[in-house]
């Protein structure tokens, strides 16, 4: 690892993403507006007295899928071109180390991540209220970390797809079952033994019960840190999977 | 006149790509501090065997020693710069960008940067973005990526394709001094009258060296001035020799 090429390649994917002024906008503002449509949703839900709003527990959720989603699409496809720009190639004929290039793209987009759920959480926070018992740090923090996740598994998965069409289409099989069962549908303890198995396998379930944790406890939890620590060491997996696929010689 | 010293030794390469042998055994050395041209038909393994020496593509059999290691090995990254035929450079990032970003993973700073896009004639265009600008300044770009780092041996594949007269003029010149300067410089093409700014020629045809000679060598054994007609004429020379070869083994068949 060198901080110098890392740092070089955090400003150089930040400067391709700053040319690209509609993608930020959108990466920063759609989350809100989404947030704002799902509050407007549930707006004339009639509620027992003391019984929680349906967009604080859906609210709260959308938070952490968001970046989580957006750094997935962004992430696999902005890699694509690179490996098929003869980009990569040509980084991997330089010192660089493979680490320098996946960490450089994960903090890059971490930014990104980070600034979209600050936005998101404020407006979810401050304009409607959400009402959560702990810090909404917190909320920011899984929000980061869903963030890379997704950054990760769209390094990995831009290896397996040869055309952006491709890439999209590892959307439907890598994100899509994880926002099924990760308990925003149905919650976990409701679903039959073999799809509860699955999701207690899926990174998402883990952020989304560190969310509960927030949501349900005015101070951090253990439990909550528990999640946390298992999303980052599944983050970290996924990363070294990404970098066995960048091979510098090819057959 | 004394020989260089080598940068680059290949014995016995032989690379093949699925199945298909690309380059079916080569012998050659490259001198140092001077330019040798790559020439061949394209389809003829100059990409491949320029792969092969940066080592990013994976031999079947035999060596290739770079600055007396073997190719791709660690510290030859700092010391060999590779041009690919299409430019490999970021799009949507500005000239200057593009360059300090590759020049970042070399140590190289700001003012390197500033005198590898001058060297390709891309001041003016330093702030722009890669993709607005045309073809030949594009690949002048990529160029300018792999000057950014000083490399002592510099491999660059096509790199005067779609640029102008003067442009090209101006490249080879470039070259020149770079040579010169003790930079060893390995440049295909398969335009042959650019041969004649080389010292050393690399003749490639279907994966086989056809011979390895200075340009007045060619013209000599080519019998002509015109270096592309003494190519073809070298060419049919060779192909005519192996249909003989043929010919010889089927008669030789027929007739026990």
């Amino acid at each position: 690892m060198n901080l110098r090429m890392t740092l070089a390649t955090t400003t150089r994917v930040l400067g391709q993403l700053r040319h690209d002024r509609r993608s930020v906008a959108l990466i920063l503002v759609v989350p809100a507006l989404l947030l704002t449509a799902v509050y407007f949703l549930f707006e004339n839900e009639t509620l027992p007295p003391g019984f929680p709003r349906t967009f604080d527990r859906v609210g709260l959720m959308m938070l952490a899928i968001f970046p989580f989603v957006v750094m997935f699409l962004v992430t696999s496809i902005t890699m694509l071109r690179e490996r098929t720009s003869g980009t990569l190639e040509r980084l991997l004929t330089t010192p660089i180390h493979k680490a320098d290039l996946l960490f450089g793209y994960a903090l890059a987009f971490s930014i990104m991540a980070a600034l979209q759920s600050l936005v998101a959480t404020a407006v979810a926070y401050w304009i409607f209220d959400l009402d959560i018992k702990g810090s909404p740090g917190f909320v920011v923090m899984i929000a980061v970390i869903n963030a890379v996740l997704g950054v990760a598994l769209g390094l990995l998965c831009s290896a397996f797809a040869r055309t952006e069409f491709q890439a999209v289409q590892f959307m439907p099989v890598v994100v899509v079952p994880q926002i099924l069962l990760c308990g925003l549908f149905v919650a976990r303890d409701d679903m039959n033994e073999a799809l509860g198995a699955i999701s207690g396998a899926l990174p998402l379930t883990f952020s989304v019960d560190a969310l509960q944790e927030i949501a349900g406890n005015a101070e951090a939890t253990s439990a909550m840190w528990q999640d946390a620590l298992i999303m980052g060491g599944i983050v970290v997996g996924v990363l070294v999977l990404a970098s066995l696929t960048l091979r510098r010689q090819t057959r | 006149m004394t020989p260089a010293p080598s940068a680059i030794e290949a014995t016995g390469l032989h690379v093949s790509r699925s199945r298909t042998k690309i380059l079916r055994g080569l012998d050659f050395t490259v001198g140092a501090g001077r330019i040798t041209g790559l020439l061949g038909p394209s389809g003829s393994g100059k990409t491949t065997l320029m792969r092969a020496i940066v080592g990013v593509q994976r031999i079947t059999r035999g060596t290739v020693n770079v600055l007396g290691r073997p190719a791709g090995s660690a510290p030859l990254r700092h010391d060999v710069g590779y041009v690919t035929q299409g430019a490999s450079v970021y799009g949507d990032l500005s000239v200057e960008a593009n360059v300090r970003y590759f020049g970042a993973m070399h140590g190289a700073t700001a003012a390197d940067a500033a005198e590898a896009i001058a060297a390709v004639g891309l001041q003016e265009f330093a702030r722009q973005k890669a993709a607005d600008l045309s073809g030949g300044q594009f690949s002048r770009v990529s160029l300018a990526c792999a000057l950014v780092a000083h490399p002592q041996l510099l491999i660059l594949d096509e790199p005067t394709v779609g640029l102008d007269p003067v442009l090209r003029a101006e490249l080879w010149e470039r070259f020149g001094a770079m040579a010169a300067g003790g930079t060893t410089l390995l440049v295909s093409s398969h335009v042959m009258e650019e041969a004649s700014h080389c010292s050393s020629l690399l003749l490639l045809r279907d994966g086989l060296l056809l011979a390895q000679l200075t340009p007045a060598e060619l013209a000599e054994r080519g019998g002509s001035d015109d270096l592309e007609r003494a190519f073809l004429t070298i060419i049919k020379a060779a192909e005519q020799a192996i249909k003989g070869a043929h010919r010889g083994q089927e008669e030789s068949q027929v007739t026990p």
